[in-house]
């Protein structure tokens, strides 16, 4: 939005003739819209990655019909949704039945208010941005509460009700590792945040205190996970056992609603991870952070969080799922006690003056342990394409 | 406190296990044919659609009595009295006049059950599998030819009379091979 | 479900509101339900997540196979029988077979046999493929399911290269096969082998089998114990996972397979008690494997054995003399039995009745099912790996 707003004092004569208040709402206005067409044309993109993956981990091909290479395949599943028509069971409560999946997409959509893009491509700078998230992040549930009790349909009512166990329960320890961040970076401003992780990817908190805020980033990793309703985390949904949970009686558009709400959720989720671990718009190597003058933090965020997002898939098309206990279990009594042993273990250190600033060591693992990992999965990835590659050579032979 | 850690470690490890192999999966050779485009080779014998060459049929309606879903209907006629002498192929002759030979693909159970009979292997299956419709009707294959042309000439004339059907049904395994052209 | 009470409506009908507690739900799942495995209905009483009371209602897919069979001949039974478990059809035509070949006293060749059990044993790997791969997608992993369909797309490939169809192929006839094996049979099926053992297996046990959250889902769920096995008369996978070593190929060989050097499998109990789904899932694993060795070893053996036509001892007109007969098969789901009776006059079996593994499987359900989750419920139904096919014929 300063972006914006410095872009209008650009124009002679703005500041001028344009009272203050006009040009801050037309400015959150073209900002909205902008985060609002990002999020739509976003889970176009998405899904046709997921189901490309999805095919590929398969062994599969994935969508090849539509257009070239499937390309076209989500548009035409979009249009195909947008037209459908929206059926309403006899039965259904219908104030509710409508209303839940807007509050869906609204409390996903909401998130990006504070996602900072760069220095000055954010909504609003809040000073209790993380804060924020958290709560708007909560908002789903009661529309996915609503749904599911709106629907009148059994099926539904559990998948509602699994939800709402799980997104209240992951809360805590998502919120628990956030505060180790927190605590870190001394503030909740997002900007802050990452402003505390500039400077390059040995300096991002991933790597900080190392390897307690590896742990950190794992628990909160897994619990964006869980509040995204991702396998192997999709208890509320579960395809296999309550056919398709809380949105079980929706169509049409209300039904893609619900499915733009899931991927924008993973996005904005996964920003958030990046903005709290991984140094946000914050290039890793600083020499990257301006291309030609222009600062593009925005590209290092979204990268970020679609590697991230990748993660997310590449998770769905690997694992089963939990039981609703087994999942219960995994928040309460492994990821929370392990949150609150990193508060009071980091807490600590940061308490003391030696180790105020991270540990001596901490710069040190930051590049060879992601060269690693990055020379791991190249160094798999080849191979598979070498034994593919022997294999075509056989067949011809 | 043992045990947790196990299971944490357990957890963590076997999921790094898990998405070592579908990362693997990303880049090794995919299965899947492009259909309309990329069609598979069938094997000469697969089974398919019934087919009959109605030429050689000489309607005994051993294959509709062998058919456990009788989707295959005969009707025949004796043939006129006088009527120049007709063979299958095989050198049978042809004494009836087959009126109706309709095979209901429909009802069909692809067994093949109705080829083995067959004395003049007449009746076979074809690799042929692209006649789905979207009219139950259209599969209702009617292989009566009012004007089919019969061999006049027996194809085979000294072979001694009985002796060519057991010997048909006998070398019956290849009716499909045979038929497959 | 004492024996003892009366028969009510609830019995027959389902619950009524009066049946149920205060805090209790009925939910009826099925039969469109996306993992209860074709057409099976089960009504749950649940409270929250947990269910108080499970009852399976079979029959959506009653096909009168029984009755259709009494009015085709002997030979035209098989292609019904290949329809009754179709994810393993070479299994259930084998079974009738034997028993019509009992009734008319034939002995196939040894090559035959062999051929037999070849066909047997890669239809055995490839409905274990599909039990595990969609017991897989019940717990949520998808992967596994399309990993173990492109392997079994291989064996059904051999096969249609045999008898020119791919799932249900009518190709064990009575008295002998219907098509010798093509050229390059024994290539192929080597291959098969050498790729099961090289690459499915050890990507099927890490990727699914030894994932944490697939052995948390599945041990200490639903355990079978070995009592209630035997008196259910669970048979198959499902008894041995309780831990019964009980399997006729070695207890009754029947085609030869007494001269086959393979282990029987048993639940192991690794995490948790003996009889839970991961003990039959895992019985289920290392069957595959021990079918793709007596695989090789038939295939060695059929190599060696001199061929012969394969329908040499195919009778013209199977037209038994009045008798009865009852032989059983180990197919893929377990124990199954054809129990037929000839009237001496007909060409047509005067009654053909099938005792099936999934039938008793599923009787033992609800007894497993009380208790459990609702998400052990899907995981119960897979773990039993019924075919609906087969439970309502």
């Amino acid at each position: 939005m300063d972006a914006l707003l410095r872009l209008f004092s650009l124009i002679p004569g703005w500041d001028q003739n344009v009272p203050a208040w006009a040009s801050i709402s037309l400015a959150g206005l073209l900002a909205a819209g902008l985060c609002l067409g990002f999020i739509s044309l976003g889970p176009v993109g998405y899904v046709y990655v997921e189901r490309k993956l999805a095919g590929f981990m398969q062994d599969r091909l994935g969508p090849m019909r539509v257009g070239p290479w499937g390309l076209l395949q989500t548009i035409a599943d979009t249009i195909k949704l947008l037209f459908k028509e929206a059926i309403f069971p006899a039965a259904v409560n219908r104030p509710l039945f409508v209303v839940a999946p807007c509050l869906v997409v609204i409390g996903a959509f909401m998130g990006f208010a504070v996602l900072p893009f760069s220095p000055t491509w954010q909504g609003t700078d809040l000073d209790v941005g993380a804060f924020y998230v958290i709560a708007i992040g909560s908002l789903s549930t009661v529309g996915l509460i609503m749904a599911g009790w709106a629907s009148n349909n059994k099926y539904a009512l559990f998948g509602a009700m699994r939800s709402a166990a799980q997104i209240v329960s992951y809360e805590i320890p998502a919120v628990m590792s956030l505060i180790v961040v927190v605590m870190i970076a001394g503030s909740l401003s997002l900007q802050q945040i990452v402003a505390a992780q500039a400077g390059g990817l040995h300096n991002w908190f991933l790597w900080k205190f190392f390897p307690l805020n590896v742990i950190a980033f794992l628990v909160f990793f897994t619990a964006t996970l869980a509040e995204c309703n991702r396998t192997p985390f999709d208890i509320p949904e579960a395809e296999s056992e309550l056919v398709a949970g809380f949105h079980t009686e929706y169509s049409g558009f209300f039904f893609a609603m619900f499915f733009l709400a899931e991927y924008t959720e993973m996005f904005v989720a996964s920003a958030m991870v990046s903005v709290l671990f991984l140094g946000g718009f914050a290039a890793p190597l600083p020499v990257l952070q301006t291309v030609a003058g222009f600062d593009i933090g925005p590209v290092w965020l979204i990268a970020k969080a679609w590697a991230l997002v990748f993660v997310h898939m590449w998770l769905r098309w690997t694992l089963p799922r939990l039981r609703v206990d087994q999942l219960m279990h995994v928040a309460w009594k492994v990821l929370l006690p392990i949150a609150l042993f990193l508060i009071v273990v980091i807490g600590g250190l940061l308490t003391a003056p030696a180790t105020a600033g991270g540990f001596p060591w901490d710069p040190w693992f930051g590049w060879p342990l992601t060269a690693l990992l990055c020379g791991y999965l190249m160094l798999t990835a080849l191979r598979a394409w070498r034994w593919h590659a022997r294999q075509v050579r056989e067949a011809v032979a | 406190m043992k045990t947790w850690f196990a299971d944490l470690w357990s957890g963590f490890y076997t999921v790094l296990v898990g998405m070592d192999i579908t990362w693997r999966h990303l880049f090794t050779p995919k299965v899947v044919l492009q259909y309309p485009e990329q069609k598979w080779t069938l094997p000469p014998k697969s089974r398919m659609r019934l087919h009959l060459k109605y030429e050689d049929c000489i309607g005994c309606g051993q294959c509709a009595r062998a058919c456990p879903v009788n989707c295959i209907s005969i009707k025949a006629d004796k043939r006129a009295a006088g009527s120049a002498p007709i063979y299958a192929a095989n050198g049978q002759a042809i004494k009836l006049d087959v009126k109706v030979f309709d095979i209901d693909m429909s009802l069909c159970c692809y067994c093949n059950l109705c080829t083995y009979p067959c004395p003049t292997d007449c009746i076979y299956m074809t690799p042929e599998y692209e006649f789905a419709s979207t009219d139950i009707r259209d599969h209702l294959y009617r292989f009566a030819k009012p004007d089919a042309v019969f061999l006049t000439v027996n194809p085979k004339p000294p072979a001694p009379a009985p002796a060519p059907a057991a010997a048909a049904a006998a070398a019956a395994p290849k009716p499909t091979e045979g038929g497959a052209a | 479900m004492s024996a003892t009470r009366p028969i009510t409506s609830a019995d027959t009908v389902g619950w009524r509101i009066d049946d149920i507690g205060p805090d209790e739900m009925i939910l009826s799942m099925g039969p469109q339900h996306p993992s209860t495995h074709g057409v099976l209905r089960i009504e749950l009483i649940t409270d929250g997540e947990l269910v108080r009371d499970a009852r399976p209602h079979i029959g959506y897919l009653h096909r009168c196979f029984e009755k259709h069979c009494e009015n085709v001949d002997y030979p035209g039974v098989i292609p019904y029988t290949d329809r009754l478990d179709y994810v393993a059809s070479m299994g259930n035509s084998l079974g009738y077979c034997l028993a019509v070949e009992k009734l008319l006293a034939i002995e196939p060749s040894p090559y035959v046999q062999t051929i037999r059990v070849i066909m047997a044993e890669l239809q055995r790997i490839a409905s274990h493929c599909v039990a595990i791969g969609t017991y897989g997608m019940d717990l949520g992993a998808f992967t596994p399911f399309l990993h173990l369909l492109r392997d079994r797309e291989k064996i059904l490939d051999v096969f249609e290269w045999t008898c020119g169809a791919r799932l249900l192929y009518n190709y064990n006839w009575v008295g002998g096969v219907s098509h010798d094996v093509p050229e390059g049979f024994v290539k192929a099926c080597r291959e098969i082998v050498s790729e099961f053992d090289q690459i499915t297996y050890p990507e099927l046990v890490n990727l699914l089998i030894g994932n944490k959250i697939f052995i948390s889902r599945t041990a200490g769920v639903g355990v079978v114990s070995r009592e209630l096995a035997i008196s259910y008369d669970l048979t198959g996978p499902n008894l041995r996972g309780s831990g019964v070593k009980y399997d006729l190929r070695k207890d009754e060989p029947y085609s030869g397979y007494e001269n086959y050097t393979f282990e029987v499998p048993v639940g192991e109990g690794q995490y948790g008690p003996k009889g839970s789904c991961f003990d039959r899932n895992w019985v289920r694993v290392v069957e595959m494997k021990e079918s793709a060795r007596i695989v090789s070893q038939a295939l060695d053996r059929l190599e060696k054995l001199d061929k012969t036509d394969v329908r040499e001892k195919v009778p013209k007109r199977v037209k038994p003399a009045k008798g009865e007969v009852f032989a059983r098969s180990e197919a893929a789901r377990g124990n199954l039995g054809y129990y037929v009776v000839a009237d001496g006059t007909a060409v047509n079996p005067y009654r053909v009745k099938v005792k099936s593994p999934c039938f008793t499987a599923m009787s033992a359900f609800h007894h497993v099912a009380r208790g459990v989750m609702i998400a052990d419920i899907i995981a119960l139904i897979g773990s039993f790996d019924v075919v609906l096919g087969e439970i309502d014929r």
